[in-house]
């Protein structure tokens, strides 16, 4: 998940500023690792958490559901962060932040696998009975939760750059467009698990989130139809590789 | 309870010798020094996580101590062998949407809950309508403590050392007439005292209600306290119902009616969600939630992470006792 497919990457008024930070790599490498270990290290506080409440007896009365509760929280926290890089590097001009996308996603999906063995290790205990009987239908809201984890992971495994590169940007930047339904599912999951308590607060906020982000895309996508109708141009091959190459040759 | 013989051969939903539960000096003992310990701790910060059990956890937790206490005599027909919840588990993981809908909820939030004083009103089908103080019902027949198992919809579980009577004594004491064929349990709603009820969640006030025979049975025990104490306010001071063959939302807290009616009542779960919850909600393993299983539960504080969860039992164990309530009802259809 490096690359969120960002079919606005392409659009001709990219700010000056990616242009030349993109051009002067040395300058912003030299600062990047350390960022990036630094934002790694953030990245997993949750898990860390975890661990040392589950070692110090406060994981609470139910330590199986809170297990649960927090690893797909951070799921759906990572999964927001990584949607928003694009939209927040369009709009600041910071294109470094294009660095942490991978990461991030990667997060997304360990998070995302945590709370899967989670509910299928210490919720179900390995009744597959059960559990399939959950993933084909019986909970919707599991089942789109699950829908949504399955897809994630050809996206996890083509993440590193040789990947990348084996697919083409293309296909490679077509198959990770599913970030897109893997969000939908993911606040689906959430919001249906939610109402059984008809307490939507909470799911109602990522919904908004990822609403705006998405629908950031459709805007961008949309604008960038109508330049291109009034230019009466089609859209430029050469253009449009230039946003992977960058990424790709980094 | 338990004459030796019948003490081997009823492993199973009865019988636990006194001596094997905590008594509650020795738990309040605990929970002192580790309160102590823990206040120590917080200076040490992380040095202390991960290497010593429980520390900061406890040091917040107030509730269930220094609450008054209620005396009573342990009633040995109802003592089961199932080791009780720890006290902190049963007063710090509650449902009570009147606080919010998070289970943590009820254990912050239910301070501003004033059980004193308290009225709860006796009405409609009854030769004696009547106003009760709490402290005059409270006095109304003697006060017995029953260790209940007890079975959320939602697929946990607790074992509970309440303190009540049968509510079958004061239906007795008001006398309903031919006419009551239900009873129906109102819960406080007062927005001043539970902020949870600024949020539409429910149909406020929470309505609960029993058939007639199911509310004279003498395990529907109308609860004033657990663990030796009064109820804390989370657990639905100051006094509730607690019905152990059914699924926990079955048991109103913080009554302020008791109403005797002909129509079966349109319970606050029932009018939310039809489908899901039905009046009766006894716990049954083999009728499913529409959105998951109920044939296992989490018991709380039972093992660790890696204790896998046990099987329901019909009625939550309480077969013997109350099937025969049901007899020829079909209990999918009367889920």
């Amino acid at each position: 998940m490096s690359i969120t497919p960002s079919p606005q990457g392409d659009v001709p008024a990219a700010p000056a500023g990616m242009r030349a930070a993109g051009r002067s790599p040395q300058r912003s490498q030299r600062w990047l690792p350390w960022v990036k270990a630094a934002v790694f290290l953030l990245a997993m506080v949750p898990l860390l958490r975890l661990v040392a409440y589950g070692l110090t007896d406060r994981l609470g009365a139910n330590p199986v559901e809170f297990i649960t509760r927090s690893t797909g929280t951070w799921t759906l926290v990572m999964l927001c962060i990584t949607l928003a890089i694009t939209p927040v590097r369009r709009v600041s001009g910071l294109s470094w932040l294009v660095r942490f996308r991978r990461m991030l996603g990667l997060f997304a999906f360990c998070y995302g696998a945590l709370h899967f063995v989670t509910y299928f290790w210490l919720d179900q205990w390995f009744d597959w009975a059960s559990i399939l009987r959950d993933v084909s239908g019986k909970r919707p809201f599991i089942t789109v939760g699950f829908a949504a984890f399955v897809l994630m992971v050809p996206l996890a495994l083509t993440s590193p750059h040789a990947m990348v590169r084996r697919l083409g940007a293309k296909r490679w930047q077509r198959l990770h467009r599913a970030i897109y339904a893997i969000a939908v599912l993911a606040i689906l999951h959430y919001w249906w698990m939610k109402a059984g308590k008809n307490d939507l607060a909470q799911p109602l906020i990522y919904a908004i989130v990822v609403a705006g982000l998405l629908g950031a895309r459709v805007i961008w996508a949309l604008r960038r139809q109508r330049v291109q109708a009034l230019s009466g141009s089609s859209r430029s091959p050469a253009n449009s590789d230039s946003t992977v190459s960058r990424s790709r040759t980094r | 309870m338990s004459t030796n013989k019948s003490h081997k051969s009823r492993l199973r939903g009865a019988d636990i010798p006194a001596s094997s539960i905590t008594p509650r000096e020795v738990v309040l003992a605990r929970r002192r020094f580790l309160r102590v310990s823990g206040a120590g701790l917080t200076g040490l910060g992380g040095l202390a996580l991960g290497v010593l059990p429980q520390p900061a956890a406890f040091a917040a937790d107030s509730p269930g101590t220094g609450l008054a206490k209620l005396t009573a005599t342990r009633n040995t027909r109802y003592v089961i062998t199932d080791k009780p919840t720890d006290i902190k588990d049963v007063t710090t993981y509650n449902n009570f949407y009147e606080f919010g809908t998070d289970k943590s909820d009820p254990a912050r939030r239910a301070s501003t809950l004033k059980p004193r004083p308290w009225q709860i009103a006796i009405e409609g089908e009854v030769k004696q309508p009547k106003v009760y103080d709490i402290d005059a019902l409270l006095k109304l027949a003697p006060l017995e403590e029953r260790i209940y198992r007890h079975r959320c919809v939602e697929g946990w579980s607790m074992v509970i050392p309440w303190i009540g009577y049968s509510l079958a004594e004061l239906i007795r004491q008001v006398q309903p007439t031919g006419n009551a064929k239900y009873v129906e349990f109102v819960t406080l709603a007062d927005p001043k005292q539970m902020p949870g009820l600024s949020y539409p969640v429910l149909s406020w006030p929470y309505v609960e209600g029993l058939r007639m025979d199911e509310a004279m049975h003498p395990l529907a025990l109308l609860t004033f306290g657990l663990y030796g104490e009064v109820l804390p306010n989370q657990n639905g001071a100051p006094v509730r119902m607690v019905v152990p063959w059914k699924y926990g939302f079955k048991s109103a807290k913080s009554i302020v009616k008791i109403r005797f009616v002909e129509k079966m009542p349109l319970t606050s779960w029932n009018r939310a969600a039809p489908d899901e919850y039905g009046f009766y909600s006894n716990v049954n393993p083999e009728v499913d939630h529409p959105r998951w299983s109920q044939a296992t539960e989490r018991r709380i504080g039972d093992g660790g992470i890696f204790t896998p969860k046990r099987k329901t039992l019909m009625f939550n164990g309480y077969g013997e006792q109350v099937a025969s309530l049901y007899q020829g009802m079909d209990l999918r259809k009367f889920f």
